[in-house]
């Protein structure tokens, strides 16, 4: 059965969905491996309406440059990081493009970063890749990431610096397997960041996968999660702070194509400033083999001033009624100004009251990632933000 | 010695069928040390003394004054409110999600104080206030009112009575949906900062069960938006026999 509603927790104003229809479901998406199958990019197109073709900084151009030496990296015993030859027959088989900037990161790139976790092997220490770059060529970047049947591992993937970048991180999480993989976007002002993210989960896998986008002047993430193997469990969580000319976009979709599976995607954004803009696009589809799906998404934007501006649309495709459950909730809002006058009551001036609002907000994501060293020092980028606000 | 003096205070606020005069003009002056109870029937206007007291700004003062040591209180915005002294108990306490309750104990430590509190003692007057109100020590790591059961709620407000140590506390129903045991524990709380700060205190409550565990000194009748009786002890026990019918049909 299916409960879908729409809260206004917190004293945030409930969204109002009906205006928009999809052009097709969420399944039919084409997709290709060749940039040339798409058309140029256009606001007309449901993908990229909300932003205009010039944010993309050539991004969606037929030739990209390729990164090599931006990214920086370590193997351990259990974890081996090299480059491999994009032609090598796993590269791809994870996802395949469904829009231009995808298809071109994937023309383009003729390495691919692949980051293999060891069969059995359980690995406490965080594996970290750095992806910083210097200079504005608009380049691709391809990753894939196999973790192996029954091992466990968490991996931290960091963009920084000033950069231009296509990216496709393909993510394979093998029977048993529970991977936690994290990507942060921290860019210089001038970047423009497109990621697509594909991930297969088999049999019994679990998988966290978070974004955490604060700095780049474009930054669109399009993560998407297939269940291939029945009772996996996939924990979507994003987090991101728009300040003024920012445009941060998520298109979060499960793919519930295996039955009794279990999703949770939960989003928090924060915006301030002019033309701060975010985007929020989540879809989850139930297919007609995925009985027993347990499935909620969640969205929440908090608009610290006026001129921002927060896109928030859930969509659920439901092709089966024996499920556990589906639901989902999205609301934008002002401040709740009875949590500031609680604050204030106990002495904190209005501003004080305000931060510790919006870094609780944030940071209950950050927290979600379990990995200590990352949320402090994401819990200090939030700060220095709100400390232009 | 300090004075809270609440002089023919006249309250409005916003409602769907327009401005609506919900205080009247109440007079109460409440000294350090003094315990008063302001007892009413539903809609008399008990709630909104307490927010105005504090300042919440849905309610708007049209006349009257109210004075802290002969300091314009009126003057002042919520928190500066606050950090002179004053501590309204909240009915109903709103969650504050991603904050957990050790940070905001500390951050409305340092706020009223103006500066931070000694990491070790703190800590340990935290733990002490936190066995007497038997609040499990889990309790700190939870997010502010986030899933806290109502008598999880009315502990909290007082665990910051005891620790943030007010001139004046304004209690808002805090008696209200506790069983007898949690209603002891928290009565428990109000009585040591009572007697650990002098703390003069404005007790609103709908019933007379509270005033079992903590003694008045003063007991306001109020219908309608102002004082409609006042006397000691005594007068409780008046209502606990009579009801309010007497004062709503006068």
């Amino acid at each position: 059965m299916s409960d879908s509603q729409s809260t206004a927790q917190h004293g945030l104003a409930e969204h109002t969905h009906g205006s928009f229809v999809p052009l097709q479901i969420r399944s039919d998406r084409p997709s290709s491996k060749s940039v040339s199958d798409f058309e140029a990019v256009s606001p007309l197109q449901d993908l990229w309406r909300y932003l205009q073709p010039e944010q993309l900084n050539g991004l969606d151009s037929d030739v990209l440059g390729e990164y090599a030496s931006e990214v920086s990296f370590s193997s351990t015993d259990d974890v081996e990081i090299s480059w491999i030859e994009s032609t090598d027959a796993r590269v791809g088989s994870i996802g395949v493009p469904e829009d231009r900037v995808a298809a071109a990161a994937y023309t383009n790139a003729s390495k691919t970063l692949l980051v293999e976790v060891a069969e059995n092997a359980e690995v406490a220490q965080p594996v970290v890749v750095k992806i910083s770059a210097n200079h504005s060529t608009p380049s691709a970047l391809h990753v894939f990431v196999v973790a192996k049947k029954f091992s466990k591992a968490t991996l931290i993937v960091e963009h920084s610096g000033l950069g231009n970048l296509a990216e496709i991180i393909e993510i394979d999480v093998q029977d048993e397997a529970k991977l936690n993989i994290v990507s942060v976007q921290n860019w210089d002002n001038g970047s423009a960041h497109v990621s697509a993210h594909f991930s297969k989960l088999a049999r019994n896998s679990y998988l966290k996968h978070s974004i955490a986008s604060f700095g780049g002047d474009l930054v669109r993430i399009t993560p998407v999660t297939t269940f291939t193997g029945p009772g996996a469990e996939v924990e979507m969580n994003g987090v991101y702070f728009a300040s003024a000319g920012q445009h941060l976009e998520n298109r979060p979709f499960v793919d519930h194509a295996a039955p009794n599976c279990k999703s949770r995607v939960t989003y928090k954004g924060a915006l301030q400033g002019n033309k701060a803009h975010t985007v929020w696009i989540g879809d989850v589809l139930i297919r007609v083999v995925a009985e027993g799906t347990d499935t909620y998404e969640l969205n929440r934007n908090l608009l610290l001033t006026d001129g921002a501006r927060a896109d928030s649309v859930p969509n659920l495709e439901i092709e089966t009624g024996e499920i556990e459950g589906a639901g989902h909730a999205s609301a934008s809002g002002r401040f709740d100004d009875e949590q500031l006058f609680y604050l204030q009551a106990r002495g904190m001036t209005v501003d004080d009251a305000r931060r510790l609002v919006v870094l609780g907000f944030l940071v209950d994501i950050l927290q979600r990632t379990g990995v200590e060293d990352l949320v402090e020092s994401l819990t200090k980028v939030v700060e220095e933000k709100l400390g232009s606000y | 010695m300090a004075t809270l003096e609440i002089k023919n205070l006249h309250v409005t606020v916003e409602t769907d069928q327009g401005t609506k005069e919900i205080l009247k003009g109440v007079d109460l002056t409440i000294k350090s040390g003094e315990i008063h109870a302001v007892m009413g029937p539903n809609g008399s206007g008990k709630s909104t003394l307490a927010y105005s007291i504090a300042g919440h700004p849905k309610y708007t003062v049209t006349e009257g004054e109210i004075l802290l040591d002969g300091e314009d209180v009126l003057e002042m915005s919520v928190d500066e409110r606050a950090r002179a002294g004053l501590f309204l108990a909240m009915q109903y306490p709103v969650e504050i999600p991603g904050v957990s309750v050790s940070n905001f104990l500390r951050t409305a430590k340092t706020a009223i104080t103006g500066e931070a509190p000694a990491l070790r003692t703190w800590i340990k007057d935290v733990r002490e206030a936190m066995d007497g109100l038997k609040i499990d020590s889990t309790f700190s790591e939870r997010n502010v009112n986030e899933g806290f059961s109502g008598g999880e709620k009315k502990r909290h407000e007082i665990l910051q009575l005891e620790l943030l140590k007010p001139r004046f506390a304004i209690l808002d129903e805090t008696d209200s949906g506790l069983d007898v045991d949690a209603l002891k524990i928290v009565s428990e709380g109000v009585n040591r900062a009572h007697q650990a700060n002098d703390l003069g205190i404005l007790m609103i409550t709908h019933y007379t069960r509270i005033l079992k565990y903590i003694k008045p000194n003063f007991v306001h009748v109020f219908v309608d938006g102002k004082v409609a009786e006042q006397g000691g002890a005594e007068l409780a026990d008046q209502l606990e026999a009579e009801g309010y019918d007497r004062y709503v049909k006068a």
